[in-house]
């Protein structure tokens, strides 16, 4: 970088990159202040002569305890990570293998089957669950994972299909083409070459259908009823505000506890999750 | 080890763009065959299509005695060598040649075997367990070569190998593929659209353009009979001379006549283009061809120009030349000394005239 004036390089590049990560830290901030502050400092009126938000000098842990012993957060825990992860294993499977075919086999309508599959993804959920929930009640499912695990994948394969087949156009085809000249058909030329070097485009499609998952909301509000079987998202918000009662603490505990699972598989995979994103094929 | 015969094949792109037209070669067995022309002349396409990645639209192409039309890749038995090496990524260079012989299910001894008989052909024994992004551009280039040669296959096929390198190590490949060439002695056909490299390397070569075979000779017959203008032009460099002239018969001669310029044709042209008088015609006559007149050169075979730009190349002197409404290229002997602007008198070698139809630009 070509280094302009002091005050050019605050305004446009110091100033706004402390702005963003302030706006994007700050709730994360305010989530783990809220779990560990007691109660009593929590319901504090602001004009109080103590109050003091942004810091606590009696940490507690009340509020995670009261989450797992008062409600079945351990449960919701288990409930989201198994759906998440299956929904994102079956989506992850199949979106690998329609967008090879819509980047790679030359059949007819591929370009616009590939458009249709986009469509589909924008459909609203708010719309979807209407007929959706149709179909979960006629094959009995309601209240049971499953619901959820069916479900999740009509928006989790279109979005995992659209990146998979970008991810494979931009993988040269004499990559392929070389490999069949080398005695591999077109299955092993897929399982031997195309998928490895695929592989950064297959994790961040992972990562993204697995996040999409655990934070999914209206499905997992509508089909799942009984408290042992909600995810986090539901769980929390259906358990701790009771009518217009809000139990902050365990509130911001559930959303904090709820959230490291995502992180450890982002920052698990974030090797390999950023090289996907900027990371380039080269032959 | 085998022939690679391509009898009147067509390849006709999406209903439209018809790429490759009625095209017939017939490549011996352990020829050096290159494809050579300007871009998009259809080279790339006849090599797929010779691969298998391409499918034919009309005609046969034939491998060994065995019609490939309808075979898959695979099992043609041919290796190929892509422009941008092909490499597989994620793989070490041993793997890389080993993965054909894998594919085709070779004992491990024997896989270990030929790859590093391969390396030590190609001197990148020391290179077997890095990664591709770990390797030079002439490395990878290797590497690509290797891979084909571990196979032993019927067929080699090359497109544009050398093309992503720089010129030194480009001409130093060149002459390594020459000599692995010889050494295996396996049909190979090679794509470049640069004619030097078509030169030196090609028993034969095919000139193509616009998806027509051109000519298809030797190098040197190539260079001497030229088929017509656009071969003509193609190969060597600097570049054939053209002037637009008219034939004009006079004295019992025919005569080659442009503004500037009368040229007295020697005999066998003259025969040729019997009849022609009062024709257009197009003159050629290489920059090697041309050399300051002495007083031993026949007059009808001299004329005077304008030199405007000399290239000193210490070899030889390049310079650009205008006589009348043509600009000539001649190079002549670097010991001379001129001005920009003085005027010459050249004169042309009578044995290495070409003239060609105005029209079909057909040679005569
Ligand atoms: N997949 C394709 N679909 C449609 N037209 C194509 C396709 N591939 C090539 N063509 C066209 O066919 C013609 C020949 O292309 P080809 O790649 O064989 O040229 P080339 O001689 O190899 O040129 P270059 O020296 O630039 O590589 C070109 O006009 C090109 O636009
Ligand atoms: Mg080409």
């Amino acid at each position: 970088m070509i280094e302009g004036a002091v005050w050019r390089k605050w305004v446009f590049y110091n100033i706004p990159l402390i702005l963003f990560v302030f706006v994007l830290l700050f709730p994360f901030y305010w989530m783990i202040i809220t779990t560990f502050r007691p109660d009593g400092e929590l319901y504090r009126p602001w004009n109080a002569a103590n109050y003091q938000p942004f810091w606590t000098n009696n940490p507690t842990l009340d509020h995670v305890l009261y989450l797992f012993e008062e409600t079945s957060f351990g449960r919701w825990m288990l409930n989201t990570m198994f759906i998440a992860a299956v929904s994102t294993v079956i989506s992850l499977i199949c979106g690998v293998f329609a967008g090879y075919a819509l980047a790679r086999l030359n059949f007819p309508f591929a370009g616009g089957l590939g458009t249709v599959i986009f469509v589909t993804y924008l459909v609203p959920q708010t719309l979807l669950f209407i007929p959706l929930a149709e179909i979960i009640r006629n094959f009995q499912l309601g209240d049971t994972p499953w619901a959820l695990i069916l479900t999740y994948p009509t928006f989790l394969i279109p979005f995992c299909t659209w990146l998979m087949m970008g991810y494979f156009k931009a993988i040269p085809k004499e990559l392929e083409e070389c490999a069949r000249i080398d005695g591999a058909s077109r299955w092993k030329a897929m399982v031997y070459i195309i998928l490895p070097v695929a592989v950064p485009g297959i994790l961040s499609a992972g990562i993204f259908a697995f996040t999409l998952s655990w934070n999914e909301f209206i499905y997992a509000l509508v089909f799942l009823s009984s408290p042992d079987q909600k995810t986090v998202p539901v769980g929390v918000t259906s358990e701790l505000i009771r009518g217009d009662v809000f139990f902050w603490g365990p509130l911001m505990a559930g959303a904090l506890l709820g959230s490291i699972p995502v992180a450890i598989v982002y920052s698990f995979f974030v090797e390999h999750y950023v090289s996907g994103l900027t990371g380039s094929v080269k032959g | 080890m085998a022939l690679v015969s391509i009898r009147s094949v067509n390849k006709v792109y999406d209903g439209n763009v018809h790429a490759v037209k009625d095209v017939s070669l017939e490549i011996r067995d352990k020829e050096f065959m290159v494809f050579v022309g300007p871009s998009g002349c259809g080279k790339t396409t006849t090599l797929r299509m010779v691969a298998g990645l391409e499918s034919i639209t009309s005609g046969d192409i034939v491998i060994g005695d065995t019609v490939v039309n309808q075979l898959p890749p695979m099992d043609r038995d041919i290796a190929m060598v892509f422009q941008n090496y092909a490499l597989y990524p994620h793989m070490s260079v041993f793997h890389n040649m080993a993965f054909g012989l894998k594919m085709r299910k070779f004992e491990k001894p024997e896989i270990d075997k030929r790859v590093r008989d391969a390396a030590a052909i190609l001197g990148i024994e020391t290179l077997l367990d890095r990664k591709p992004r770990q390797l030079s551009g002439g490395q990878r280039q290797r590497v690509a070569l290797g891979r084909a040669i571990v196979r032993h296959p019927q067929v080699f096929l090359f497109d544009e190998p050398l093309s992503n390198l720089d010129a030194k190590l480009r001409v130093q490949m060149r002459v390594e593929l020459k000599k692995l060439h010889e050494r295996l002695g396996t049909t190979a056909i090679y794509v470049t659209h640069d004619q030097v490299e078509a030169m030196t390397l090609g028993d034969r070569v095919v000139v193509m353009k616009d998806g027509i075979v051109q000519q298809v000779g030797e190098p040197l017959e190539l260079y001497n009979t030229p088929a017509n203008k656009f071969v003509a032009g193609f190969i060597g460099s600097p570049a054939m001379n053209f002037a637009d002239v008219t034939l004009a018969e006079s004295g019992g001669r025919l005569w080659a006549e442009a503004q500037g310029l009368r040229i007295g044709l020697p005999d066998p042209i003259a025969r040729r283009a019997n009849g022609r008088n009062g024709a257009h015609a197009t003159l050629g006559i290489r920059p090697e061809d041309i050399h300051l007149a002495s007083p031993t050169d026949a007059d009808d075979l001299c004329f005077e120009a304008e030199v405007e730009v000399i290239e000193q190349l210490g070899s030889e002197i390049v310079l650009d030349t205008r006589v009348g409404r043509s600009a000539f290229v001649a190079s002549v002997d670097p010991s001379l000394r001129m001005k920009v602007h003085d005027r010459l008198k050249l004169a042309m070698n009578p044995a290495r005239l070409h003239l060609f139809d105005a029209g079909s630009e057909a040679a005569i």
